[in-house]
């Protein structure tokens, strides 16, 4: 059945886990974090999740495009090659 | 209460948007529907509307700002003319194909190249086939009239569709008339508000809207429209009536309106303002004992056919004006689309009024005239000058 504007009522994407698709990892050092958000604003997935009064990344959904790496101000956050 | 006042086609068309108590505006000024955008943004300015006014830089950014709007459950309206309808081409469909009841003003203006700022209805016709319900106003009242009406057709669930309300650019844009305002709260309880069970912004639901459509499902998407199209004409004629007994005015049965036709045996088809002039031309005719008739297609889309066949079942001579040519079959879509429904009957075309050549009374009658000599199938274009 179409619906009125094949409009999609059940998430399709999300319940997909697309962390899967990733080359790199980023790791997030806490201790070294200083909060800044920078990787919380730049995430283009928003994987970049606070618990607990510190980021952590969500790896279900982390592509792994390393923005994050990038934009943090303190390096906080290295990468390494995603083994399988 | 509702009030008379002297005013524009587009005037009417802005205060109709301003009735219906529009939630999301975006439009991009064009000649001769600049003075609609203008008069909705002054409304806005003023606070005699609460709406968000979208500015763009382009037609094909207005009605794609009213699809993002209107994709959220917002009431939305824009307007445009010629050039301005023709870029916005290929998002008209997606409006159609989301379902989303957007309600636009066209000024019918004729299309470039040579550049041409008067009527005829080449742009609105050229876009016939976006799937948008087209209603084609008479004067400013009907204008107003079917703005309103527009609304209540395109959130109707059964319908769902965008809605294109074209008048004739200047005739009607650009002449001022007399139309009464209904009153604003009657207005307001007529159309309704405006609570989609399809698309909607709400972060606790979401969905996604504009998705790909792959070939296992874009036939059936595509089916569904057509079906909204089917449902609309019963739809219209409910609004039509409904309307009529709220405000006291009706435009034919909301599909088409006859005129003197159960006396006549020549008939003219036409839309828009012209069929003013015709009415006129009837009426002095009958007078002199000659009778003639008139069929307005008020819905050209969707097109009432069984309606157009059932109201010229007795006429043997069926003139159909076209303010529109297509090229390269020397007809007008009007007739393109009529012909072959009405093949029993003689038929025949006119290409009237392009790019603002007036069509006055003496061309009626010559219309007239030519309908009942002529071969079946014969097409002339009123008012040519020897070359």
């Amino acid at each position: 059945m179409v619906t009125v504007g094949t409009i999609i009522y059940e998430p399709g994407n999300s319940t997909n886990k697309t962390g899967s698709w990733r080359v790199f990892k980023p790791i997030m050092d806490k201790d070294k974090c200083v909060m800044c958000e920078n990787c919380f604003i730049f995430c283009p997935e928003g994987c970049i999740k606070e618990k607990d009064g510190k980021f952590e990344i969500d790896y279900d959904y982390c592509k792994g495009c390393l923005i994050c790496v990038n934009e943090c101000p303190v390096k906080a956050i290295s990468s390494i090659r995603e083994e399988k | 209460m509702s009030k008379v006042k002297i005013i524009t086609g587009t005037s009417a068309a802005a205060e109709a948007a301003r009735l219906c108590d529009v939630d999301v505006i975006s439009a991009y000024p064009i000649t001769p529907q600049t003075t609609c955008v203008e008069k909705l943004a002054e409304f806005v300015a003023n606070g005699e509307l609460d709406a968000e006014f979208i500015k763009v830089e382009s037609e094909h950014s207005a009605i794609s700002a009213c699809i993002g709007a209107s994709a959220t459950g917002a009431r939305t309206f824009t307007a445009t003319s010629s050039q301005g309808l023709a870029l916005m081409h290929e998002v008209l469909f997606i409006a159609s194909g989301m379902r989303l009841p957007i309600v636009m003003m066209n000024a019918n203006r004729a299309l470039s190249a040579p550049i041409n700022i008067w009527n005829d209805q080449q742009d609105s016709i050229s876009q016939r086939d976006t799937g948008w319900i087209q209603i084609y106003a008479a004067d400013n009242q009907e204008t107003l009239d079917s703005i309103i009406q527009a609304f209540k057709i395109a959130e109707n669930e059964k319908v769902l569709l965008p809605v294109m309300v074209n008048l004739d650019g200047f005739i009607l844009t650009h002449t001022v008339e007399p139309v009464e305002l209904p009153d604003e709260e009657e207005v307001r309880d007529f159309v309704g508000i405006y609570e989609p069970k399809h698309a909607y912004l709400d972060p606790d639901r979401p969905i996604t809207q504009g998705p790909v459509g792959v070939p296992s499902c874009y036939m059936e998407s595509k089916y569904n429209v057509q079906n909204a199209m089917n449902n609309a004409e019963k739809v219209i004629m409910d609004v039509n009536e409904e309307f009529a007994k709220k405000f006291g005015r009706k435009y034919g049965n909301g599909l088409i309106e006859t005129y003197n036709i159960e006396n006549a045996e020549t008939v003219l088809v036409a839309m828009g303002s012209v069929c003013g002039t015709i009415k006129e031309v009837i009426d002095d005719l009958k007078q002199e004992g000659k009778e003639y008739g008139l069929l307005r297609i008020r819905t050209y889309r969707p097109l009432p056919i069984n309606h157009i066949r059932e109201a010229l079942k007795n006429t043997k001579n069926i003139a159909i004006l076209d303010k529109d040519i297509t090229f390269g079959m020397n007809k007008g879509a009007v007739y393109i689309d009529l012909a072959g429904f009405l093949k029993d009957k003689k038929t025949t075309n006119y290409i009237v009024g392009l790019g603002g050549r007036d069509i006055r009374q003496d061309d009626i009658k010559e219309i007239m005239k030519h309908a009942e000599k002529a071969e079946d199938g014969e097409t002339k274009w009123m008012g040519l000058k020897e070359q």
